[in-house]
């Protein structure tokens, strides 16, 4: 009897450290790719997270602060929302805009449990577009690993494609420097109504081919995309 | 009796062949064997394209080995080499770039639906990594392929599949124009020196054509295709 509860617990104490050894911290290297010709991509927002926290769902009208960052490139209130559930998390890494074709490279070390990884910008030309993973689970396997990430529609604002306001709640699109000399103006509006409100596939932009006039302030022959967008890169140490 | 007989000679014949060994042996000594020729060891591999596109042709697959080295990149410059390919598809200096150490062709282009297999082979050992690649012949300057495949995981007779989206070589601007285009949509001039464009690969943004408002284009809502727009096999066959 003696020797059989010596038994379990040696089993018991085994199986905990097997539980912990799956749950422990991890270095991550992460590059984020832009693999677009002509959109930028607002300053990044990565986390290591735990099972409850979501940055977005598809399918589920956006939280008010996603909304600020796809609508304005503000990932303020994510931040708080990370910082709150306690999840590891990296601002800004590319300091600023992320180019096309241009690559930001980061370490970020995840506390144990916090097993997903996300990341969101907004894109740019667009009302209220962003590119973005949701909760990738973390691999215990020391690895590289590839994700292929598309562009997302937060359905919150009219994809009128004409220049305006990144403030939550005001139309058109924000224009912060380099953009406002790369695309046209003068558009009257591609339309007026969003009649899709949950986060969705964004349909991508429709643009136009005169830079002083037509429906969208946005340059057909550029500023439009085909998914993948962006290629998330993770190196599990 | 017979069995008894049978026995015997069986430890004759071994007996006499044990002396015939050594004695061999002993000749080795004075007068040894030339070496045996080294058979060199030829690897071979199957490429097969299936164009998932609507209207676009391919130019002629174009495979090539080399030893590691990526001959493109999301942000990096095009060579010459990939230019040529990507606005005319022309593989001749592709094919015949300094690092290539084996090559195949398709002999014409392949059409929409349909697929081709091209077989490529060799047997040097510094060849250990494949690059394929065509363009999609009604655009500026669109391409697929995969480059840099690392070839030493795959067995004989195994294979590997991929969906390929399409590229932008970034060295000619994607104004759809008459006599920019060299496939059936135009018929105009592949290659050009000039870079007009970002001067970077990217991810192709899509053709716009002028059924989708771009008024300076040749191409039609037909030309539009989406990723992925080529599946890719490759099977080790040697």
């Amino acid at each position: 009897m003696k020797f059989k509860t010596l038994l379990t617990s040696v089993a018991t104490s085994v199986t905990m450290m097997a539980a912990s050894s799956t749950v422990s911290a991890q270095d991550l290297e992460i590059t984020v790719t832009n693999l677009t010709q002509g959109l930028y991509f607002t300053p990044i927002v990565a986390a290591a997270h735990n099972g409850d926290t979501k940055l977005f769902s598809t399918g589920m009208a956006a939280s008010p602060e996603l909304t600020a960052m796809a609508e304005g490139g503000d990932i303020s209130g994510l931040v708080s929302v990370l910082s709150n559930a306690d999840a590891n998390t990296v601002e800004n890494p590319a300091g600023g805009l992320l180019a096309p074709s241009t690559s930001t490279n980061f370490m970020l070390m995840n506390d144990e449990g916090n097993q997903y990884l996300s990341f969101s910008a907004m894109i740019l030309p667009s009302n209220d577009g962003f590119v973005g993973v949701n909760s990738w689970m973390i691999p215990e396997e020391a690895g590289t690993y590839t994700v292929y990430v598309n562009a997302y529609d937060a359905g919150t604002e009219a994809n009128d494609e004409i220049r305006g306001s990144g403030a939550v709640g005001e139309a058109g699109m924000p224009v912060p420097p380099p953009l406002e000399a790369m695309i046209g103006m003068n558009g009257t509006g591609v339309t007026m109504s969003e009649t899709n409100m949950v986060v969705h596939v964004h349909r991508g932009n429709l643009g136009d081919d005169d830079m002083m006039a037509g429906k969208s302030d946005i340059n057909s022959s550029v500023q439009r995309w085909l998914n993948p967008v962006a290629k998330l890169t993770v190196v599990v140490k | 009796m017979s069995i008894h007989l049978f026995n015997k000679k069986t430890a004759l014949t071994l007996a006499l062949a044990a002396t015939l060994t050594a004695c061999g042996s002993d000749n080795d000594d004075n007068m040894p064997e030339p070496p045996p020729q080294p058979q060199p060891m030829e690897y071979s591999y199957d490429i097969t394209v299936l164009n998932l596109t609507h209207e676009q042709p391919l130019s002629p697959i174009t495979a090539v080995l080399h030893s590691d080295g990526k001959m493109w990149d999301i942000g990096m410059s095009s060579s010459v080499a990939l230019e040529k390919l990507a606005e005319g598809g022309d593989n001749s200096d592709f094919i015949s770039q300094e690092s290539v150490l084996a090559n195949a062709s398709a002999e014409g282009p392949l059409m929409p639906g349909l697929s081709e297999t091209i077989t490529i082979t060799t047997t040097d050992e510094l060849a250990t990594h494949l690059t394929v690649a065509t363009m999609l012949v009604n655009t500026n300057d669109a391409f697929s392929g995969l480059t840099n495949l690392e070839l030493s995981t795959l067995d004989v007779d195994a294979s590997m599949s991929w969906h390929l989206n399409v590229y932008d070589a970034g060295t000619e601007a994607n104004n759809e124009a008459e006599g920019t285009i060299p496939g059936p949509a135009d018929g105009g001039t592949g290659y050009s020196m000039v870079r007009d464009d970002v001067d970077m690969v990217s991810m192709h943004p899509g053709v716009v054509s002028l059924d989708d408002g771009l008024m300076s284009s040749v191409l039609t809502q037909a030309h539009r295709f989406d990723n992925p727009s080529l599946k890719l096999t490759i099977t080790r066959t040697k």
